[in-house]
């Protein structure tokens, strides 16, 4: 008991003394995860709304994928995209294994077919007679799907906070492809596996902390605009 | 005549193998209402959204003013068109909004004194702001017609719009709608399985079953005049009987059924075997004592009551008079003439009440 005590007194003290590394290690998960969610929405929306309302034969194939997609485990994702990445894959010109870069790729990947998903779900909820509604009232297709999205857009939120969340807290692809490097690569989860693992419970207490408040605050500002409905 | 807004040719719709719709030819006239009866799964709402340009016939021609259109491909003219359909499916938005989209999809300026008018007409003026799933059914449907007619449609789509209300809501805004089409003489196609709404609004009937139309005409000739038995049957002729042309004088005509004379308004020919319809409001029971009213009624058959079936909103009595004859009577009097199973009865109807129902006759347009 006295360990844990200790180690949330230290944590406060690294967090509010001063000491600047946690704080960069939070910007920068923060940053990765948020631009990681970004591109999977800007993947998943469009993917997910396509999906909900087109019919064409191997549909069924499709959506099962998107489906097995939202359990990808992050490992695997880390793997394939390390062997993308690396200096003789395919993708190895770029050079961004071990950078940012290479972390987001591997979140949105790991994001995108939660976005995907979710969305596929919430556009379907929407009846089909509103769709014809819509195009009863003279809307375009473009405009006929901008509006079933708008209708869908407080369970798509889910869709944001699921994709947000399934990476802020993923750790395997981060670590295989990110490297856990000091100062460039390291991320609240990653670097809590090293601290725990040399024993510094200060520090990861203090790091998980900060990573269940991430998560509470951003969930607590979804869920504020999904329950006062302010869209 | 004036000129057809909506034309269709030979159109027909298929689902897997099925013929759902099959219409060699409907016209809808600039001005007119257009009712499109028929029982569930007829093809009524198919029908609807084939002219609305929201679904691509298997077969035929759609033309709009002449123009032959195409649900792919011609959005100007869908544009032209409105539907309000049995729910009211509106938008996550304020009153005023929903009533605006149309518009906004048109890329229309919001003529805010067009909005305010249509709000006015509908009697929502009050709920402008507020949101749209706090609405009740009734005013929630007002939202969707005054939604649709905001736009001044060429042609007014209607798919069961009073179904999906409660009876006194229903009961407020079928002559509110009534009043409106009339006034400024939208031409409306109103698809309902209500003959009640088809009576109250429309010009022209058009009777749906099996996805063909079996008799269109004007609305009072489909009630009074039905083509077939089945129509009849549909539109509320409850007793349908056979009968031979024994006389014809004085502009009535006399058929014998079952060994009863019947005195009909309607022409027909001496010895031809006719069918004959009685609906059963039209039909008056009294009990034999009694003095015979002062009334037009030129059919007076006495017989006995075989069936009392309790329906909505009255009683509707079977009484054995050589054939069954149905009569609707008030549970009131029901009461009052201590009816019940065996009681011997006179039913009374006028000849202009007996209708003849055109068998093999064509459907008349």
């Amino acid at each position: 008991m006295d360990l844990v005590v200790e180690g949330v007194r230290q944590a406060l003290v690294l967090l509010f003394g001063g000491d600047g590394e946690v704080w960069s290690i939070l910007l920068l998960s923060l940053q990765v995860s948020a631009s990681a969610t970004l591109i999977s929405l800007l993947i998943g929306i469009p993917a997910g709304a396509a999906l909900a309302l087109a019919r064409f034969p191997a549909r069924g194939l499709v959506v099962s994928a998107v489906n097995t997609g939202m359990g990808l485990p992050p490992v695997v994702v880390g793997l394939f995209v390390t062997l993308l990445l690396w200096r003789s894959g395919p993708l190895g010109a770029y050079e961004i294994l071990y950078t940012p870069a290479a972390i987001v790729v591997a979140q949105a990947v790991i994001a995108s077919p939660i976005v995907t998903g979710i969305t596929l779900a919430a556009v379907g909820q929407v009846p089909r007679e509103f769709r014809l509604q819509l195009l009863a009232l003279g809307a375009s297709r473009p405009q006929m799907v901008w509006m079933v999205l708008r209708e869908a857009r407080l369970p798509m939120l889910a869709a944001v906070m699921a994709g947000f969340g399934g990476i802020i807290s993923e750790i395997g692809a981060s670590m295989m492809v990110g490297g856990n490097i000091k100062g460039q690569t390291r991320t609240l989860t990653t670097a809590m596996v090293l601290e725990t693992g040399k024993g510094n419970f200060d520090v990861a207490i203090a790091l998980s902390l900060l990573l269940l408040v991430l998560i509470f605050l951003v969930n607590w500002a979804l869920t504020t605009i999904q329950q006062r409905r302010v869209l | 005549m004036k000129p057809a807004v909506i034309a269709l040719t030979d159109v027909g719709v298929r689902y897997g193998g099925v013929d759902v719709l099959d219409v060699p030819a409907l016209e809808v006239f600039e001005g007119e209402i257009l009712a499109v009866i028929g029982p569930n799964g007829s093809g009524k709402s198919t029908l609807l959204r084939v002219v609305g340009l929201l679904e691509r016939p298997t077969r035929g021609a759609v033309r709009f003013h002449g123009t032959p259109v195409d649900a792919r491909r011609s959005l100007a003219e869908r544009r032209r068109m409105a539907t309000v359909f049995q729910q009211p499916l509106l938008a996550d938005m304020t009153v005023a909004e929903n009533v605006t989209l149309g518009l906004r999809f048109r890329g229309d300026a919001i003529d805010e004194a067009r909005v305010g008018r249509w709000l006015e007409r509908l009697n929502i003026a009050p709920l402008r702001d507020q949101r749209a799933r706090t609405l009740s059914g009734g005013q929630a449907q007002r939202v969707a017609l005054a939604r649709a007619l905001v736009l001044e449609p060429a042609v007014l789509l209607l798919d069961e719009p009073f179904s999906g209300l409660d009876a006194p809501s229903r009961a407020e805004l079928l002559p509110d709608v009534g009043a409106i089409l009339r006034q400024d003489r939208v031409t409306t196609i109103l698809v309902t399985h209500d003959r009640g709404e088809a009576q109250a609004l429309a010009d022209r009937a058009a009777v749906l079953m099996g996805g063909r139309i079996r008799q269109l005409d004007h609305t009072a000739r489909v009630f009074h005049a039905p083509a077939t038995e089945e129509v009849a049957r549909f539109v509320g002729v409850e007793t349908i009987v056979t009968g031979r042309v024994i006389a014809r004088e004085a502009g009535v005509t006399v058929v014998e059924v079952a060994g009863r004379k019947l005195e009909l308004a309607a022409a027909a020919r001496v010895g031809e075997h006719v069918r004959v319809g009685v609906r059963p409001e039209d039909v008056t029971l009294m009990l034999p004592t009694e003095v015979a009213p002062l009334s037009s009624a030129r059919n007076y058959l006495t017989g006995t009551i075989v069936q009392l079936i309790p329906s909505t909103p009255a009683i509707r009595v079977v009484v054995d008079v050589g054939f069954p004859l149905v009569a609707t009577v008030t549970a009131r009097s029901v009461a009052d003439l201590g009816l019940a199973e065996g009681t011997p009865v006179t039913a009374a109807f006028k000849a202009s009440a007996a209708h003849l129902i055109g068998l093999g006759r064509t459907v008349s347009g």
